[in-house]
């Protein structure tokens, strides 16, 4: 009897214990119905790193402002990912930036100019949903060497590129091969070595442009390290990353004015200085990027 | 090591410690419900082991990251999906340490339980469980720190599902090691003290053992005598 | 079932099976990872667990330490790494995390192994006036030797399933297929196909000690277990 007991008071003690941490299931909410007047719950997400996170918690701050009730699902994936969430609805509005959203819909679009690139994608886009404005402020994927490569080899463009390109090897995200091998053939005549998967955009990368184990890298415009380690951005004079604008990526019947108002009134006031100067903060100084975008949306009177 | 960076998000870090004791621990007690009676149905039907450990097996050679991406498509974005994955290593090791514990059980034990007249249950549950006892527990302090030690790989499906996890990709992503040194010893901490309650709940559960000290000291009286001269 | 139809048709497609991304490559990559890291493990945990098991002292510290190592996060430790060498093509991140992960079943087996050998065997043997040295090598490893051989094989299969990991920071191995795949989410094909390769050499490796079993245990001490 006593040790029944005894493996009662464990058990319940146990079960105790887990319900003191434990989980509300993290399925987002899709927002609430449109028979509501206003929408009063949303769901930003982000991809998996800092500069889409830092986006994500700008429009977080920003509606919350604005009395909207923000659960955020940060650091998610590749695109691959977060847009078949946001068609679902298990997204609500996510940043993305509208060249290379293009590129991910239509292969073959050869849109350069942000004005063309947005018409292209409104046609693009499924019904269920929509770009809203976008912000001045450009983070484009890039195709950057080392400093030593560019004078070596005499690089300023990628059609430069072209002609040393075979013995080199190319480093980014796991999911460039897929995205791009086909086009930097077709538009540059660029054939690579090697692919090596690394980060988005982050250390390993850096490390590997650095080292020399990846001539040619995929760093992202804003990254401090760019200029921190002297690398070299090859002029995209094709236009093969066209025009990337921070443009927020919204799931319709989850939005109502008031939001897209608010989202609007954020990118309007987003550079391409300002952007690069956020994401330094939180790449370069380890800050957290709630605060970063908090203290931002104070300073232009978003927040 | 920022430790300044430290002190200003000690809230952030509680929390991830929270729900990474959820993830960890809801698969250990999921796992616990399942082997033992599992296990039993095992030791009953022999022939059921072979193939349940043969299945077993196989799932433990299966990579927690791939489990938890192929669950994706069926669980979505949600705690089930680092829960199923982390449930079945659990059993992984709970079942074998189940039947290997109620076969330890000496035959003479069970049959003078029967001679006493307890039924098939009530022998299970007071005679062979119990002395299964250090053996499944054994098994379970395994299944809980590889449990904690796992959940921080959810983080790569998205950052509320790897618990203190989420301090890796955070430090990773800015190369910045305290968090990443603040995750890894805080999950090292926490196993370790779930070992020692797991440790403490045997003792607890088990209070025929606590004789075991003065038992060797007899055996080695008893050695000592018996040593040729 | 579907999932395994598409990861076969990944499996069977020629194009998977050339190049620095086709399955050879990776398999050797994995089987580097692999081998080292096992063989770090075994130099660095038996003479541990021999010598403690033997002379029985250090048990508690021993257990505890292996208690620990087993904690580790092998995420947190390949990415702690990778950072502070910095580098890409370094393989410490993995050595270190895989290492530290087989550690503990080595240490733990071989040290319950040798100290539970029968203390009637021990006292016939040093009654037929053997050394402690001859003891250990004629007497306790045989015996301790299942027990041993447990160890290293369930180290070698968490070290195949896990050496995954590699490919989170930039590294080669099976894990590839389950990151890349992951990326463009092709799930069905690229991740459930580099799944089931993990899963197929970590059953290989286990058979593999089945046949390491009848060769390295004695016939008279397999027979009794």
């Amino acid at each position: 009897m006593t040790r029944f007991i005894r493996v009662a008071v464990i058990g319940v003690a146990s079960l105790l214990f887990l319900a003191a941490c434990g989980g509300d299931d993290e399925s987002p909410t899709a927002g609430a119905t449109s028979a509501s007047p206003s929408i009063k719950n949303v769901t930003v997400g982000s991809a998996n790193f800092p500069e889409s996170e830092l986006l994500a918690e700008i429009y977080a701050g920003a509606l919350e402002a604005k009395g909207v009730t923000v659960e955020r699902q940060l650091g998610i994936g590749a695109r691959e990912v977060t847009y078949g969430q946001l068609k679902s609805g298990d997204l609500t509005i996510m940043p993305e930036y509208n060249g290379a959203l293009l590129q991910y819909l239509d292969q073959n679009a050869t849109a350069s100019t942000t004005d063309e690139t947005n018409t292209a994608l409104k046609a693009a886009l499924p019904p269920e949903l929509e770009i809203l404005n976008s912000a001045p402020a450009e983070d484009k994927d890039s195709l950057t060497v080392s400093q030593e490569t560019a004078s070596q080899n005499n690089l300023t463009t990628i059609e430069d590129l072209a002609k040393v390109s075979k013995d080199m090897t190319i480093g980014g995200p796991p999911e460039m091969k897929q995205r791009r091998e086909q086009q930097f053939k077709d538009v540059y005549g660029l054939e690579f070595k090697e692919w090596k998967a690394l980060d988005v955009g982050g250390p390993l990368t850096v490390t590997a442009l650095k080292d020399g184990d990846v001539q040619v890298a995929n760093l992202f415009t804003t990254d401090p390290s760019i200029l921190a380690n002297n690398f070299v951005v090859l002029e995209d004079t094709k236009s093969v990353f066209g025009s990337q604008n921070v443009t927020p990526l919204v799931y319709k019947a989850g939005v109502d004015q008031n939001i897209r108002d608010t989202l609007n009134a954020v990118s309007a006031k987003l550079d391409t200085a300002t952007l690069t100067q956020l994401v330094g903060r939180v790449s370069v100084d380890k800050e957290d990027a709630d605060k970063v975008a908090q203290d931002w949306l104070t300073s232009v009177g978003l927040g | 090591m920022d430790w300044q960076w430290a002190a200003d998000h000690v809230d952030e870090i509680a929390e991830l410690t929270k729900s990474h004791l959820y993830l960890a621990l809801m698969p250990v007690l999921w796992g616990l419900l399942i082997a033992v009676p599992l296990g039993v149905l095992c030791v009953r039907l022999s022939w059921l082991y072979p193939p349940v450990f043969g299945v077993v097996n196989v799932l433990y050679a299966l990579p927690a990251l791939a489990l938890f991406v192929l669950l994706l498509d069926f669980t979505g974005f949600s705690n089930a999906t680092i829960i199923i994955p982390l449930t079945i290593y659990t059993l992984v090791v709970l079942v074998p340490n189940v039947v290997d514990g109620l076969r330890g059980v000496p035959e003479p034990v069970r049959q003078a339980a029967t001679a006493m007249g307890f039924g098939q249950l009530r022998r299970l549950v007071q005679v062979e469980l119990p002395i299964a006892i250090p053996v499944i527990m054994a098994g379970l302090r395994i299944a809980t720190v590889s449990s904690i030690s796992l959940v921080s790989v959810g983080v790569l499906i998205g950052q509320d599902f790897g618990g203190l996890g989420d301090l890796f990709i955070d430090g990773f992503q800015k190369n910045f090691m305290t968090p990443l040194i603040i995750g890894v010893v805080l999950i090292v901490l926490l196993a370790l003290a779930a070992d020692a309650l797991l440790v403490v709940a045997q003792r607890f559960l088990t209070p025929w053992s606590r004789t075991r000290v003065v038992r060797g000291r007899t055996r080695a009286r008893v050695a000592r005598r018996w040593r040729p001269a | 079932m579907n999932l395994l139809s598409s990861a076969f048709g990944w499996l069977s497609d020629p194009a998977n099976w050339s190049g620095s991304d086709g399955i050879p490559t990776r398999l050797l990559e994995h089987l580097d990872y692999f081998a080292r890291s096992l063989a770090l493990a075994l130099v660095i945990a038996m003479p541990l667990g021999v010598l403690t098991g033997h002379t029985g002292r250090g048990g508690f510290a021993l257990l505890s330490i292996a208690n620990a190592a087993r904690a580790l996060p092998t995420l947190g430790v390949v990415i702690i790494v990778v950072l502070a060498v910095g580098s890409v093509t370094s393989l410490w991140p993995v050595l270190i995390a895989l290492t530290a992960l087989a550690i503990p079943p080595i240490l733990v087996n071989t040290y319950e192994g040798i100290r539970n050998v029968d203390a009637d065997l021990k006292d016939a043997a040093r009654g037929m006036g053997m050394t402690g040295w001859q003891v250990l090598r004629q007497v306790e490893l045989p015996v301790a030797m299942p027990l041993i051989l447990l160890g290293i094989r369930t180290a070698a299969i968490q070290i195949v399933s896990t050496a995954t990991i590699a490919a989170y920071v930039a590294l080669g191995g099976f894990g590839r297929y389950i990151i890349d795949g992951l990326a463009i989410r092709a799930i069905d094909t690229e991740v459930a196909g580099g799944a089931i390769l993990v899963v197929v050499l970590a059953l290989l490796v286990g058979a593999a000690f089945i046949v390491l079993r009848r060769v390295l245990v004695p016939a008279g001490v397999r027979h009794q277990s």
